[in-house]
């Protein structure tokens, strides 16, 4: 049997930009605090803080990547497949860390926070945010945790955005990346899917310019852009196997619009049980902060942007993955090794498409241990 | 593949490689030679090897490692980008060994390439003799089951750099480990390598 993993966990908050602190200057140009994160960590320190790993979640991930919160808690955390003792993030050996990303809905600083000047919450006077103000939150987590350099940045497709821009914002402050199924700018087609969930949110009448707090949220909305963004993470031979073109609830067709397929039936459990827990403006501010994202336009050019990383990096894409394809990985590899930068690459071939990185834990959990077990030495 | 055929010695590649170069090495296995090179030259090195066991052996030594197909070629890697680039047993096993060989010469100001020679006495005489394709300690496959679907033989090789117009800076010829001397080494090396001269 799979051993027990971390087991219960404790999520904590700590809150920085506050009245006293220095404000968060957003790529916005804005001025924005204060700032609660919510995090959880998992294994401990060593004496002289250099084994801390920093996961980061994707788009709808949160800070609870391991472990249950307590004995009513149905599933573990994101990624608890990956993290524990014994597994890949070992905790008997590593610090590990997630924090819920700046704009986030589940404990961190986002737009249904209570804005402190008005005492409601923020709605869409939130400020837009980018990937960098997400790691530049994560960077004063990290400072207060007393870790001044990271064993490893990790994670998949959102959470790779984050892992590529910490070796660009803070090289000294971390070792190693590992970045899966993910991308150096958000294609024109991933741009559309986003485009999709948000013209869903907005069009829901309950969305009100974002002022739904305390009132009916705009579930259906949110639910609908899920459903996009859920077909987007799987692939035509995932979909195949798991529903093919069975019907729901009857074995012939009834020739009327109570049919239902089992994909479609899955689709409407995924949007249903995504607006519980996460909220439609998040959705909106996140999307476009990928939408954002691009580290060769921002820099110049993609090997610009590296030029200044001395970070070991892992780079994993996955074959089924057709919302952000191996070739994207590969423009960053590419780029990477130009600059002689030291860089690792493979392609796993698996059937899951971009959810691959969540699900295909065992192949690339082997890769990031070897990884990890070198990431201080450079060849 | 390269492990459980006998493989060409490592000391003498090392031998060829200045310390503190670059190193690419092709069809790089679990990275046994750039570990060495790593070690013994104080070579930056990469690897490029396409079955994901070799890979996690790499990762493991702390190698950096591409997941790529030589066969189609080098165009990741900018023209002169090392100074040396390695295929050690692997020609043979390519679909375009010229093309890569181009490729080699593009991107190393130096090029290492090492096959098994088909022109062993032991090859000839199996052929001439039993009239089967042979099978021996330096070429243990059954034709249906190789790896290894271009052979050549020591001057075959020698025949296609004299056609591309290739330097050859350097051969070493071995029989087991023991050094042949080059007048006689069609005949009697089981293994050759040559150090040529890249294009720039």
């Amino acid at each position: 049997m799979e051993s027990s993993g971390v087991g219960f966990v404790t999520p904590r908050d700590v809150t920085f930009a506050g009245a006293e602190d220095e404000p968060l200057l957003l790529e916005s140009g804005r001025r924005f605090g204060p700032v609660t994160v919510r995090y959880e960590s998992y294994g401990s320190l060593n004496a002289d803080r250099t084994n801390a790993i920093l996961i980061l979640h994707a788009f709808s991930g949160d800070a609870h990547a391991a472990g249950r919160h307590g004995e009513t808690d149905r599933r573990p955390g994101w990624w608890d497949a990956m993290i524990g003792p014994g597994r890949p993030f070992d905790t008997d050996r590593y610090c590990v860390i997630c924090s819920n990303v700046l704009g986030g809905c589940q404990g961190t600083t986002g737009p249904g926070s209570l804005d402190p000047t008005t005492g409601r919450p923020y709605g869409l006077a939130f400020p837009v945010v980018t990937i960098e103000d997400m790691v530049n939150v994560q960077y004063r987590l990290v400072r207060h945790l007393g870790i001044e350099r990271l064993l490893a940045a990790a994670g998949g497709s959102m959470g790779g955005m984050q892992a590529l821009q910490w070796t660009i914002s803070y090289p000294e402050a971390v070792a190693g990346a590992i970045v899966l199924a993910s991308t150096a700018r958000l294609s024109a087609q991933g741009i559309a899917f986003n485009a999709v969930g948000r013209n869903a949110i907005m069009s829901d009448a309950q969305w009100n310019n974002g002022e739904y707090y305390g009132k009916a949220a705009p579930a259906r909305g949110l639910a609908i852009a899920r459903m996009v963004g859920h077909i987007t993470y799987l692939s035509d031979a995932s979909m195949h196997t798991k529903f093919g073109r069975r019907l729901q609830e009857r074995e012939q067709f009834g020739f009327d619009f109570s049919d239902q397929f089992e994909v479609e039936s899955y689709l409407e459990y995924q949007g249903g049980t995504f607006v519980d827990r996460f909220d439609a403006n998040t959705y909106i501010y996140l999307s476009k902060a990928i939408d954002y994202f691009d580290l060769g336009g921002k820099y110049g050019s993609l090997e610009a942007a590296f030029e200044k990383t001395t970070s070991k990096f892992l780079l994993v894409s996955y074959t089924s993955d057709w919302l952000y394809p191996s070739y994207q990985g590969k423009e960053i590899v590419v780029a990477l090794m130009r600059r002689g930068k030291d860089v690792s690459y493979t392609e796993l071939d698996c059937p899951y498409g971009h959810d691959s990185f969540l699900l295909e834990t065992e192949r690339q959990g082997a890769l990031i241990a070897s990884f990890l077990q070198t990431v201080n030495r450079h060849a | 593949m390269r492990d459980e055929a006998p493989r060409f010695s490592y000391d003498e590649i090392v031998g060829l490689i200045e310390p503190r170069s670059t190193v690419l090495d092709l069809g790089c296995g679990g990275g046994e030679l750039l570990h060495r090179l790593i070690l013994t030259r104080g070579v930056r090195g990469r690897g490029v090897e396409i079955q994901e066991a070799k890979i996690r052996e790499c990762l493991a030594k702390g190698i950096s490692v591409f997941q790529g197909d030589l066969d189609e070629g080098l165009k990741e890697y900018a023209t002169g980008s090392y100074d040396y680039v390695i295929l050690n047993e692997t020609l043979q096993a390519l679909h375009e060994p010229v093309m890569l060989l181009r490729e080699m010469l593009r991107v190393g100001r130096r090029a290492i390439v090492n096959f098994p020679n088909f022109g062993y006495l032991v090859n000839r005489a199996q052929l001439l003799l039993s009239g089967r394709m042979p099978v021996n300690r330096d070429l243990p496959y059954q034709w249906y089951d190789t790896p290894n679907i271009h052979f050549c033989t020591r001057r075959d090789f020698l025949d296609l750099c004299r056609r591309l117009e290739v330097p050859i800076l350097r051969t070493i010829d071995l029989r087991h480990e023991r050094h042949v001397p080059p007048w006689s080494a069609n005949l009697f090396a089981t293994e050759c390598c040559f150090l040529l001269q890249g294009s720039l």
